[in-house]
């Protein structure tokens, strides 16, 4: 086993990871950061982003609107004074993304545009056509050039988290070219693996995201946090499940039924207008768009398209020059791989997996209860999405938390005294183990039909909407796949390049946190953002369930679920509205509020 | 997807087991929106499970999945089986070292990526408390086609110099180093001109273009490299002239 011993090791490097390198590198270049990643950096997925990244920038918008929308749009189960920090950092950091080259759009005098996104009272997100993942991520790559500090170590695949006496001192990973594993002993560990929305089917997803870090902490016995709210993203290509950024709304596309008819208003999000009007239907939130989406399919008021149903997202209004300028991207992906032209014809889409809420949990400081283990980005829940992220607020998550990240763990790498090399060494070599019991196992499983079931199970279970009974179909389905994934049997047992074999550990990571999200989502007895109930639990309830779900994989493997109070600082839970209701609430707390 | 097969011919090579790459063929059910991406996760989960190859996002932006595609490179998420005869040929992509299968040995041409000091090199500081750079749309417009690019080697592999002198700079390197170049917040370009003029740089190009054409993201490196061309037989002719200026800005 090679083993290599840095001060700080960060595992991903998406936009979290590299941001978290080049915080740590700043904050003191005499020490080593190593940087791991199962792909080359820009392949990460944030590349695939398309929308935008928010922060207060218009004289008109405030913190205090950004921290009531990302408050409102999680249904109140955001930490609010994370919430207030999240906010008050966005803008800083997207002006030094801007430093750093990141071409977002412009106005005609120079300085940076910003555009309307769901949920939102005031435009904020800020925007590189429609590619701002992918500018921020070659961004960020780029400038981390600059720092000799940072030892990249691209497509090493993580294995093990290494635990001394309770604190994270490393990790084991697995270089794939050759098979072999590298222990990188460390002061401190960094996660920023992404989110696992490949455990569903039908998602937005690169064939990469399939909560590494989640699982691997999990497995150390910390906490993941509000696994059951997984977002279901209402404007996604019927079949792949391709992105269709939220900005084609924002920019003024609007969605239709089979009779053309703007069927949101019908869901509380109107009136209908001919001018996008921020919360008001198509620029209402995520999980009430996906939601309509399945009520109009219940009525039979969808169109049927070759891969189901589907509703219509007509941006041909926008006009030629316009789509091509702001959303080229959409364009090439209709165009490519749908053979249309949405100058000319509407988009069929549908609602897909797109993006996980929960995760590792941390505190605003991106400290897990593990000592030494930190987390950022998606595969973390630092508690500002609660129950349903507010589109825009991802990518600026991943650049405000990926610079504490780093920042913390180096601090606390500095501080922390050095484990025994000789002890880490054992610790790692019998972590390589089960992997090594991976590759020669004899078993009569087969790995892509276990994945294959979990995602339909996972997606009849865990769905837009979810009943008692399919969620319990769906924990003893993934109880009877992870007994079956110890019987599972590779064809591939060669050490170069074997992908199967990675994909065969990213299953058994996948599992744990499907059964995660499956059990968190089987006790939440209330309707909440992106977890919505039909057997006598459709309402809210803040009494028993203004809580964050805690699932703590026992010993066998079956998690535990235990509760956590929400931290409410200045915004009691009240009706969650949009369109006109929430004006007419608005209206009314004006006119009686203290 | 109907009951319709096409055949995939991939050239197979496994370090372990083959001296040399061999073709295997197999059965592929197809319909007209089959990308040779999903047949390769086909044949990947339901033939062959020891297939490798790179791939991510499925749409053409984390430039993971370039192979050659019916003898042209090409992203496999973006060409479709539906547009190949009864068998189509996929192999690694040429000009690259083959790692196994149809993945390639990438670390040349990362380090070429690296080398161009492919970052802001601000023509003037400016502190965070005082906001963004002024660019105007139209200053962007000038480098925004080059910062498109996704590093995915497909115009490595069409390139006949980076065939002949595997060490060329290469035209992917060069756009991106054009990109930083006419960034009006750039002031690097003199820094970078060193990596243009040098042996290895603009010089080894003869203009065959097929690099652009086979780019699935419109950037145009046949251009930059051109471009820069132009540049470094300027920058060798002022030489002469003047004494060489100081590095950090000659714009």
């Amino acid at each position: 086993m090679q083993v290599f011993k840095a001060d700080v090791v960060i595992v991903g490097a998406g936009g979290a990871g590299l941001r978290a390198a080049i915080a740590a590198a700043e904050s003191d270049p005499a020490q080593t950061i190593a940087l791991v990643s199962k792909v080359y950096p820009m392949r990460s997925h944030t590349v695939a982003a398309e929308g935008g990244s928010a922060g207060v920038v218009q004289a008109h918008d405030s913190f205090d609107h950004h921290f009531a929308d990302t408050v409102t749009g999680g249904d109140w189960l955001c930490e609010q004074d994370v919430v207030d920090e999240f906010v008050r950092e966005c803008p800083r950091e997207m002006v030094q993304l801007e430093h750093w080259g990141c071409p977002w759009s412009r106005k005609a005098d120079g300085h940076v545009n910003v555009r309307a996104f769901g949920g939102m009272k005031i435009e904020r997100t800020w925007f590189a056509a429609d590619k701002t993942g992918f500018h921020i991520l070659h961004t960020l790559f780029q400038t981390s050039l600059r720092y000799p500090s940072i030892r990249r170590f691209d497509e090493y695949f993580l294995v093990d988290l290494i635990v001394d006496e309770g604190r994270a001192a490393g990790v084991l990973v697995v270089e794939i070219a050759s098979g072999e594993f590298t222990l990188i002993e460390a002061g401190a560990v960094v996660f920023a693996t992404g989110g696992a929305g490949r455990v569903f089917r039908e998602n937005t997803n690169g064939g990469i995201v399939t909560g590494d870090g989640m699982a691997v902490a999990y497995r150390h016995g910390v906490p993941l946090r509000d696994m059951e709210f997984v977002q279901y993203h209402p404007t996604c290509m019927p079949g792949t499940g391709l992105l269709f950024t939220e900005a084609c709304r924002g920019e003024g596309g609007v969605l239709v039924n089979r009779d053309g008819y703007r069927y949101l208003q019908d869901y509380g999000l109107g009136p209908a207008e001919d001018k996008p009007r921020n919360k008001y239907m198509e620029l209402g939130p995520r999980d009430r768009l996906s939601q309509a989406f399945w009520h109009e399919m219940q009525k039979g008021r969808t169109v049927d398209g070759r891969y189901g149903p589907v509703v219509h997202l007509d941006l041909r209004h926008l006009g030629e020059a316009r789509l091509h300028e702001r959303l080229p991207q959409i364009c090439e992906l209709a165009r490519e791989f749908m053979g249309i032209d949405p100058a000319r014809e509407p988009i069929p889409v549908r609602p897909a997996v797109h993006y996980t809420m929960g995760g590792i949990l941390v505190d605003g400081g991106c400290a897990s209860p593990m000592p030494g283990l930190y987390a950022a980005g998606e595969c973390s829940s630092v508690g500002i999405h609660g129950a349903n992220r507010l589109g825009s607020n991802s990518l600026a998550e991943l650049s405000v938390f990926g610079k504490r990240a780093g920042e913390a763990a180096m601090r606390y790498a500095r501080e922390a005294s050095r484990a025994d090399s000789a002890r880490l060494l054992q610790l790692a070599e019998a972590a390589a183990t089960p992997a090594r019991a991976l590759l020669t196992g004899d078993g009569s499983e087969r790995i892509a039909d276990i994945r294959r079931e979990m995602a339909q199970s996972m997606e009849e279970g865990c769905g837009i909407y979810r009943t008692g009974e399919r969620m319990q179909a769906t924990c003893d389905k993934l109880a009877e796949l992870a007994e079956r994934y110890t019987r599972v049997r590779l064809t591939d047992r060669s050490s170069v390049w074997n992908s199967e074999w990675l994909l065969a550990i990213e299953l058994g990571y996948q599992l744990e946190v499907a059964r995660a999200m499956a059990h968190s989502a089987l006790l939440r007895r209330e309707s909440r953002g992106a977890h919505q109930r039909l057997d006598g639990f459709e309402a809210r309830d803040d009494v028993n369930f203004l809580k964050h779900t805690l699932s703590t994989r026992a010993a066998d493997g079956v998690p535990q679920i235990s509760y956590q109070d929400v931290k409410i600082t200045r915004s009691p839970p009240a009706v969650r509205a949009y369109g006109a209701a929430q004006h007419a609430a608005e209206q009314a707390a004006q006119g009686g509020a203290v | 997807m109907t009951g319709q097969t096409k055949t995939v011919a991939v050239l197979r090579y496994r370090p372990e087991q083959d001296e040399a790459p061999v073709w295997q063929e197999y059965q592929v059910p197809y319909g007209d929106d089959t990308s040779v991406l999903a047949a390769l996760n086909y044949i990947k989960d339901e033939l062959d499970g020891t297939l490798s190859f790179r791939w991510s996002c499925r749409q053409a932006i984390c430039g993971s999945c370039g192979m050659m595609i019916g003898g042209k490179p090409q992203l496999a998420c973006k060409a479709f089986l539906r547009d190949y005869p009864e068998r189509v040929t996929v192999e690694a992509l040429a000009h690259f070292p083959i790692e196994r299968d149809l993945v390639v040995v990438m670390d040349g041409f990362i380090d070429k990526l690296q080398k161009v000091k492919p970052y802001l090199i601000p023509r003037e500081m400016r502190a965070l408390e005082d906001g963004e750079y002024l660019q105007t749309p139209e200053e962007m417009d000038l480098y925004a086609q080059f910062a498109g690019c996704i590093n995915c080697g497909l115009c490595y592999a069409a390139c006949p110099q980076v065939g002949l002198n595997p060490d060329f700079l290469g035209p992917g390197a060069i756009a991106l180093l054009h990109r930083y170049n006419l960034d009006s917040r750039d002031g690097g370009q003199a820094e970078r001109m060193e990596m243009i003029n040098a042996e290895l740089g603009v010089f080894n190009c003869t203009a065959v273009g097929y690099c652009s054409e086979v780019c699935p993201k419109m950037v145009d490196p046949a251009n930059a490299v051109n471009v820069n061309k132009m540049n470094s037989a300027r920058d060798y002719f002022f030489r002469f002239l003047r004494p060489a200026p100081k590095q950090g800005g000659c714009r």
